[in-house]
């Protein structure tokens, strides 16, 4: 188990070493467990399996050995030899991180061979640290700091501080994202790691030997990936840290507030740091079924757009034509008077990227009780054959944390690695520890793994359905024990979209109907926003295209930023109403303003591309007279006289789940059936496909700027700056 | 060339005089071997001609495969393989043979380690030619005056092993040696010694060689591996062992060139024949270097445990000024600690004698200091090597190292406290014994055994120094 050899990280990384695997929940087949052994940390037994570590045996009977170098999701190096541990007959205190353990080992993490060994090497890592703690950005969470307090000596004989001094490293430039001062790098080439292991991007190394040893690209150079702000948190020391976030607070002054992300569709679990009503930085919360601890760096890193181009005011248009700031009963009075002057068939409501459960609910029982149907989502999905009735058809239902299992993985029209950065980390963790290959239909573009491309035009899928293909990829697919397809749903939008689903459908039925293993999904739909998930559940129906046939009359629009209503689009003397928490692409349009809550400002309810149910947290008070979104619903059906029967957020949420209890079942997700249904439904649909598949986020620079909230933050404009810049560069 | 001949056939008389009968019944040659050999002996050294395995050590004759083949090398080669995998590394269990690289591991045991129940994977052998140990200059004269020895000690230690190919990784600043090398190789390779079919015994042997870039820890075995692989050159954790996982991830041992180089005329010889030299578990020939102060450096094939004074007395024409101007002595390689003058005196060359003396047999090299020397500067020279040479990997050979060349820089001008001299050895015995490889142990050593033997010459010199120029700096943490 421990390092076992990896052809494919071989490639890319010189440690050999695999860090253990998450315990998996589909094991190939019915495996003999191996026997356990029994070891003893500190005269306490344990039973382990063979091949664990000491430093994880240790772990199980609640002994925490300390380490810089060592993490459990990146392979063992072994270098900083912080954890020595005394074994019994071993003459030489042992590196717990990579010491497999052996029957009856008797380890001691508490004795005087022990503490010396500790206290020896955290003298050596002190020698060349600059002790900047005051200055250091990591303080308070450093793990150099902690550790030298439990560890360490308590007091220095480094007389050298007198002649020579410490070492000096010149700082590198790896990006706006992330701040490198060197000297104070203790070389545990965490992030080295990082970069070659999880991200994939081979940028970071060691030029050097010995006391000169440094950690770097090479030649100056940025760190081109998305997940780039995971080595800030990697870093033990404050070697790297954040730029956007640099002398802004220290931890103990913030107040932390668990919260969901949603500027991509996986929901990321995170935590937000807070001071003076101020959202300081965004940190990832450790859940294995999503993000295990990663996080994207749009994520991570977008959050000072929750500052700027907010709606703080309620605005009207004024006689020239001018949004102009008015009182919350002006703005009321004056949306109520043109929702209940409009004829129901010409209402229409449009739910944005960044739109909550709550305000979903709240607007389509608005609308509905004014008489009208017309509840869209921005994003497309055809509603030919089974549609949004079937759940599973719209969802990724193999699980995120279950792609790591698969043997084989297609990918149709996505490039997963932007539309759902972690997503693309699972499927590249499995490529390299679980030898599962991958392949792509839809336009060349840089996954961080290898795969086997097939093309790019749609009639693939449609070969590959139908069981005319020869391609390798056909093969592959029949061979595989645990396939994974995986749709993008941005392909659904073009008149060919009910076909390609249809035969997507098909295709993935094929493979599940030959498996061993009938409980594994095959069928993947990946969304591209945190909204849509919920708004379909909800029963808004996809796509603008429709209703703006109608001619709209007065069009509500819920956080529509991504463009698709546009002025051209309406008739002329239609009636825009904006709630959004950012002046965007739907605020410039809009007659009134409605200023909502962005989604740290709010407990909200947002739905996952797996259909996961999740929460986010009141971190902030939302700014100016911006107010939450359900609320201000609620307050504006009063006025128009339809009220809603809820007053506060329990009642709303006993509303979502009579519409669908899956909407509040926090945390869980449901397995999803009726596959065959679905496809069965949508045989009628399966024409010829002749369009070519292409996706919107192609390169690192189209990652950035994806919604109102990243489109606002300043560092994301810098990210693509640099990132521009970099291409330009020779290397 | 007909000279050497006769001197390789007349100085083997005793054991030799039967090529013609050895070619045809070649069993009983091992037997006929053990005969002529004393049981036990107290008095070690000097080596017979007869007995020298290296008989071209000084270039004299033909380096060439003719000029091997006139010294016996390839001689019943192919009837060494056939006798089989068992045979040979019971031979060399017998022969009581330590690596020669330094850590003095039984070869014969090594090699047993890569004959457990194959799954598939192909094992190498890979050889240390990396020789870059201060004062060290044996395998170089092998691989340079007598290749085949190493290249037919390849076909047979992969034998013993089931290695399908040897990778011989060398120093990269050896260019005449990796010439001469690859020479041979290439030579066997067209007399169908090595290659396909090797010596006919219908076994598939490959020898590749890769040069070094000169990096000291690329000696390190793992390091070396990474280094073949196109990796930096920085040790690996060990477990697993290179047993295991060793070369592109297949069961791999690294030997030194001499333990390899010596294999062949051990299997020829016999193993009892090899254990009769030198003392109990420390049996052998042993090529010496001997450098420094004294009237005639030389490298030297002698007897395991011979007294140290009579091999520098008896080949390196003694110390320069004469004994009595000894001052000390590192007796094998740099990184093993320096012995002073009265150990000189009676201490035995062999691993467990020099480990008695605090110090360890290493490679045999040994460099001798005179009077003159300044040996606080000397030893932190050597530190400076190792501060140098440290791949930066692992915490206390990186930082602690460099701490230590600090320090005793200080030392050498006195310019430190006295009591930084314990600081100094516990500073040593926290890098010792904590680090990956063991090249932060052989930095840790010099500096104990001159902590250890010169500690009144380093509190002199500090004394020295702040009668000059007033207490030092380093005074004021304590």
């Amino acid at each position: 188990m421990l390092r076992q050899p990896l052809s494919r990280a071989l490639a890319l990384t010189s440690p050999v070493r695999a860090a253990p695997l998450t315990a998996r929940r589909f094991a190939d087949q019915v495996q003999a467990q191996p026997e356990k052994v029994e070891v003893f940390i500190d005269d306490q037994p344990v039973h382990v399996v063979p091949g664990t570590t000491v430093l994880q045996a240790a772990a199980q009977v609640g002994v925490e050995i300390p380490r810089f170098c060592y993490h459990e999701r990146l392979a063992v190096a072994g270098n900083c030899r912080m954890c020595l541990v005394e074994v019994e007959k071993s003459p030489k205190p042992v590196a717990a991180c990579a010491m497999p353990v052996m029957k009856g080992m008797r380890v001691k993490t508490n004795s005087d061979l022990t503490r010396k060994a500790r206290e020896g090497v955290m003298e050596f890592l002190l020698v060349n640290h600059p002790l900047d703690c005051p200055i250091c950005d990591q303080g308070g969470e450093c793990d150099l700091q902690d550790q030298s307090m439990a560890f360490g000596s308590d007091k220095s004989r480094f007389t050298d501080i007198h002649f020579s001094g410490k070492r000096a490293v010149e700082d590198k430039d790896v990006g706006p994202l992330i701040k490198t001062i060197m000297t104070r790098c203790i070389h545990c080439t965490r992030c080295i790691r990082f970069a070659s292991e999880v991200a994939g991007v081979d940028d970071f190394g060691t030029t050097g030997r010995g006391t000169d040893m440094q950690v770097g690209t090479y030649v100056e150079k940025m760190f081109l990936s998305e997940l780039s702000g995971n080595i800030i948190d990697l870093c033990p020391v404050g070697a790297l840290t954040s730029k956007p976030y640099s002398f802004a607070a220290r931890p103990w002054e913030t107040r932390r507030v668990d919260s969901v992300d949603v500027l991509d569709p996986l929901g990321s679990n995170i935590v937000v740091a807070t001071r003076t009503n101020e959202v300081l930085r965004i940190l990832p919360r450790t859940n294995e079924e999503i993000n295990e601890e990663w996080l994207a760096d749009k994520s991570r890193f977008a959050c000072d757009g929750l500052k700027r181009q907010r709606l703080v005011s309620p605005m009207l248009v004024d006689s020239r034509g001018n949004l102009t700031p008015v009182d919350w009963e002006d703005a009321i009075v004056a949306t109520a008077r043109a929702l209940r002057d409009c004829p129901p068939d010409k209402l229409l409501a449009v739910a944005g990227d960044l739109a909550d459960a709550e305000s979903l609910v709240a607007l389509k029982d608005l609308v509905n009780k004014l008489g009208s149907e017309n509840t869209c989502t921005e994003q497309y999905f055809p509603l030919e054959g089974a549609g949004i009735d079937l759940r599973s058809s719209y969802l990724l239902n193999t699980k995120i944390a279950n792609v790591e299992d698969a043997d084989f993985v297609l990918l149709i029209g996505t490039n997963v690695r932007f539309e759902a950065p972690l997503l693309n980390a699972r499927i590249r963790k499995s490529f390299i520890h679980k030898e599962t290959d991958v392949a792509l239909v839809g336009p060349k573009v840089d996954l961080t793994y290898e795969y086997m491309h097939a093309g790019d035009s749609a009639s693939i899928v449609k070969d590959l359905a139908t069981g005319t293909s020869s391609h390798a990829v056909a093969r592959r697919l029949e061979q595989a024990k645990r396939p994974v397809v995986i749709l993008g749903a941005e392909q659904l939008r073009g008149p060919e979209g009910a076909a390609l689903l249809a035969y997507t459908q098909q295709l993935a039925l094929k493979l599940h109907d030959k498996l061993a293993d009938k409980s594994w999904k095959v069928l993947n739909v990946l969304q591209r926003t945190a909204s849509q998930v919920a708004a379909l559940d909800i029963g808004y129906k996809p796509g603008v295209g429709g209703a703006l046939q109608g001619g709209p009359r007065v069009v509500y629009l819920l956080g529509a930023d991504s463009g698709v209503v546009t002025r051209e689009a309406l008739p002329k003397d239609a009636f825009v109403i904006y709630q959004g928490h950012h002046g965007d692409v739907g605020a410039q349009i809009a007659d009134v303003v409605l200023p909502g809550a962005a989604y740290t400002e709010k407990r909200a309810t947002y739905v996952n591309a797996e259909g996961r149910a999740q929460q986010t947290l009141l971190a902030v008070s939302p700014p100016g007279k911006a107010r939450d979104d359900w609320k201000i619903i609620r307050a504006l059906s009063e006025v128009v006289g339809e009220r809603l029967p809820y007053d506060n957020l329990d009642e709303v949420r006993a509303r979502m789940s009579e519409i669908s209890p899956a909407l509040v079942a926090y945390g869980d997700v449901q397995d999803n059936n009726y596959f065959a249904q679905a496809t069965a439904l949508a045989q009628s649909l399966q024409k010829s496909l002749s369009g070519k598949l292409d996706v919107k986020l192609k390169q690192l620079e189209d990652y950035f700027m994806t919604d109102p909230i990243s489109r606002a933050s300043p560092t994301m404009a810098k990210c693509i700056q640099a990132v521009i810049k970099q291409k330009q560069s020779p290397y | 060339m007909a000279g050497a001949l006769t001197r390789v056939i007349q100085g083997t008389k005793p054991h030799l005089g039967i090529i013609g009968p050895l070619a045809i019944n070649v069993n009983n040659v091992p037997v006929r071997f053990q005969q002529t050999q004393a049981p036990s002996k107290d008095k070690y050294g000097p080596l017979a001609d007869s007995d020298r395995v290296f008989t071209n050590l000084y270039g004299r004759h033909e380096w060439r495969l003719k000029g091997a083949l006139a010294r016996g090398d390839w001689y019943l080669t192919k009837e060494i393989l056939l006798k089989g995998t068992d045979w040979i590394v019971n031979e060399m269990k017998t022969s009581g043979l330590r690596g020669r690289g330094g850590a003095g591991f039984p070869t014969g045991m090594k090699w047993s380690f890569m004959n457990k129940p194959s799954d598939g994977r192909p094992k190498y052998l890979v050889v240390n030619a990396d020789e870059g140990e201060p004062g060290t200059c044996k395998d170089r004269e092998i691989m340079r005056h007598d290749p085949h020895k190493l290249v037919e000690g390849c076909l047979i230690a992969g034998r013993a092993m089931g290695a399908q190919a040897a990778y011989i990784y060398i120093r990269g600043e050896f260019y005449n040696e990796a010439s001469n090398l690859q020479v041979a190789i290439a030579e066997a390779y067209q007399a169908g010694l090595i290659g396909k079919n090797s010596c006919g015994s219908g076994y598939d042997f490959d020898i590749f060689v890769h040069r070094g870039a000169g990096a000291y820890i690329c000696g390190e075995e793992t390091a070396l591996i990474e280094s073949i692989e196109g990796k930096q050159g920085k040790p690996r954790l060990k477990p697993p062992f290179p047993a295991d996982v060793g070369l592109f991830g297949c069961p791999t041992t690294v030997n030194n060139v001499e333990t390899i180089a010596v294999a062949p005329t051990i299997c020829r010889r016999g193993g009892k024949w090899f254990a009769s030299f030198g003392r109990q578990r420390n049996s052998g020939t042993k090529l010496f270097n001997i450098s420094g102060h004294v009237n005639t450096p030389c490298t030297v094939e002698e007897e395991m445990s011979i007294p140290l004074k009579e091999l520098i007395e008896r080949h390196a024409g003694g110390v320069t000024g004469g004994w009595d101007n000894l001052l000390a002595i590192i007796p094998g390689g740099s990184s093993t600690p320096l012995i002073p003058k009265n150990v000189c005196e009676t201490v035995l060359m062999d691993f467990d004698g020099l480990v008695a003396a605090q110090t360890s047999l290493g490679t045999a090299a040994i460099i001798v200091m005179d009077k003159s020397t300044d040996i606080v500067k000397a030893i932190a020279r050597l530190i400076m090597f190792y501060k140098h040479e440290s791949c930066g990997q692992c915490t206390p050979c990186r930082e602690g190292v460099s701490w230590m060349n600090k320090i005793i820089y200080r030392f050498v001008d006195g310019n430190a406290s006295p009591k930084e001299i314990d600081m100094l050895w516990e500073i040593s015995k926290q890098i010792e014994g904590h680090t990956i490889c063991a090249l932060g142990d052989g930095a840790a050593w010099p500096v104990q055994g001159l902590i250890r033997h010169f500690r009144p010459e380093l509190e002199r010199r500090m004394q020295e120094y702040s009668a000059a120029h007033g207490p030092s700096k380093a005074e004021r943490l304590y």
